[in-house]
């Protein structure tokens, strides 16, 4: 059983992936942050390394996780991530922390 | 028909500016890599089709870009930049121990006998080095366990390995400098190292006889003369005539002898080029006026102006963007934070800004296409 993710990237890393701002992915069940970014990696291997470190796994400081007007980035990984997000109601959103000029 | 490419890494992307061997129109191609920064791109000298792009953002990390069309078209290669064994530390700036950390890649030194094969220069300091096209990447572990590694300290702007220099005759010595731990050199391949800071000499190390901690900006060699190395320390412009060995000082006449770049003349090994900054606090030309100074051999500089600007100037030109390129007589180009390229078709006697408006330069290459 999987189900269908929109995922929406920041303006670098749809330019990097050569992809549009939002994305659908495949990601089997029960879909966490982790699944969601390893099918969005599978799918987009450029991206390997920009959201998560490459070795630890850990979200990169300046990247937040939204969805459902909910701030998700400190969610543990395995945490399921909300009903409308797996429903393809909402988009699994990766922002880039504002900061910076 | 002979061409020149310049390779400009900037703080929002990059730029590949093209001219015939004239030298006196320029196209512009890009931003590529969109605001991203590009520390640093550079072509294989086997393969001028192939380059290689350090493409970096403190949000996102480290991308390595290949192309294999001359800039055209570019894909994304590994990026797996992996401390061996235990990453241990190195100094903090209050003089605790640190972890290091992977940071971005500062420099990117293609072999010059092999197009898959490249070296990147890292900070937290460490080399790499990939021998298929950048997909991979193995660290040069022994650099780090010199024995000194554990004492190395961050300069302000990081603890970068920033200079990677290949001995065109000695294909197992390789020259790298770190800010701020020195010059280093392998005999071997890269297996073991050595530093090489003998007569250098910094204020804020209080041993004279100090093996490492000198903050060394830029290290700069002529192909033909491998011995020879030109350096532009933090403070200080030095020579070494024994491949690192000792260091002479032949900072001479220089108004500052503060500065980050430094290059040497295409045809002449003992001409070489820097631009003064006033100093460590100030980086910016002294007195407002830009110049670019050239020695025959070191001591007695002459500067060079005509076509820079002599007036209200305030910009910074960076370790990494100079370069030469091969036509005669020899072209030299460098770029400012300003986001100005200049460049020259007589070896300095004549400069003319070839873009004037670019993000921050960060770095410039050249390629001399025939």
């Amino acid at each position: 059983m999987s189900a269908a993710i929109r995922v929406g990237l920041p303006s670098s890393l749809a330019l990097l992936a050569r992809s549009p701002a939002e994305v659908l992915v495949i990601c089997p069940q029960p879909v966490t942050q982790a699944a969601v970014l390893d099918a969005l990696e599978a799918e987009y291997p450029m991206l390997r390394g920009t959201i998560r470190d490459a070795v630890t796994r850990r979200r990169r400081p300046f990247i937040r996780f939204f969805a459902c007007l909910r701030d998700l980035s400190h969610d543990a990984p395995d945490d399921a991530l909300p009903m409308a997000v797996v429903a393809g109601e909402e988009p699994f959103m990766v922002i880039g922390a504002i900061a910076g000029g | 028909m002979t061409q020149v490419r310049l390779l400009i890494g900037t703080r929002k992307g990059a730029f590949i500016l093209s001219a015939d061997g004239a030298r006196r129109n320029w196209s512009v191609s890009g931003p590529h890599f969109p605001g991203w920064e590009v520390y640093h791109l550079k072509g294989s000298p086997v393969d001028p089709g192939r380059l290689y792009a350090s493409q970096s953002s403190g949000w996102f990390g480290q991308i390595i870009q290949r192309s294999d069309d001359g800039g055209i078209t570019w894909n994304a290669v590994g990026n797996d930049f992996v401390y061996e064994g235990g990453a241990g530390t190195h100094q903090w700036y209050d003089g605790t121990a640190h972890p290091w950390e992977f940071k971005r890649i500062w420099h990117l030194e293609p072999s010059l006998t092999e197009a898959d094969t490249v070296f990147a220069g890292a900070e937290d300091a460490a080399l790499f080095r990939s021998a298929d096209g950048g997909q991979s990447w193995a660290e040069m572990a022994g650099l780090r366990r010199h024995g000194s590694g554990p004492a190395w300290q961050p300069g302000a702007g990081g603890m970068c390995l920033h200079s990677i220099i290949l001995d065109p005759v000695d294909p197992n010595r390789m020259f790298v400098a770190i800010s701020a731990a020195g010059a280093f050199r392998t005999d071997d391949g890269g297996v073991t190292w050595r530093a090489i800071n003998r007569g250098l000499r910094s204020d804020h190390i209080p041993d004279p006889e100090a093996e490492t901690g000198h903050c060394v900006h830029h290290i700069a060699m002529h192909k033909t003369r491998p011995g020879t190395l030109f350096m532009q320390k933090h403070w200080d412009v030095m020579r070494s005539d024994d491949a690192g060995d000792s260091w002479r000082e032949i900072s001479g006449n220089l108004p500052s002898d503060f500065g980050f770049v430094i290059d040497v003349h295409a045809h002449e090994p003992d001409t070489l080029y820097v631009v003064p900054i006033k100093s460590d606090a100030e980086h910016y030309p002294p007195d407002g006026r830009l110049r670019v100074y050239r020695s025959r051999g070191g001591d007695d500089w002459q500067p060079l102006t005509a076509g820079l600007p002599q007036q209200d100037c305030y910009v910074n030109v960076l370790r990494d963007a100079m370069a030469v390129d091969t036509l005669d007589p020899c072209g030299v180009y460098f770029g400012t934070t300003g986001g100005q390229v200049y460049a020259s078709a007589d070896a300095g006697d004549h400069w003319e800004a070839i873009t004037r408006d670019l993000p921050a330069v960060l770095s410039v290459e050249v390629q001399t296409l025939t």
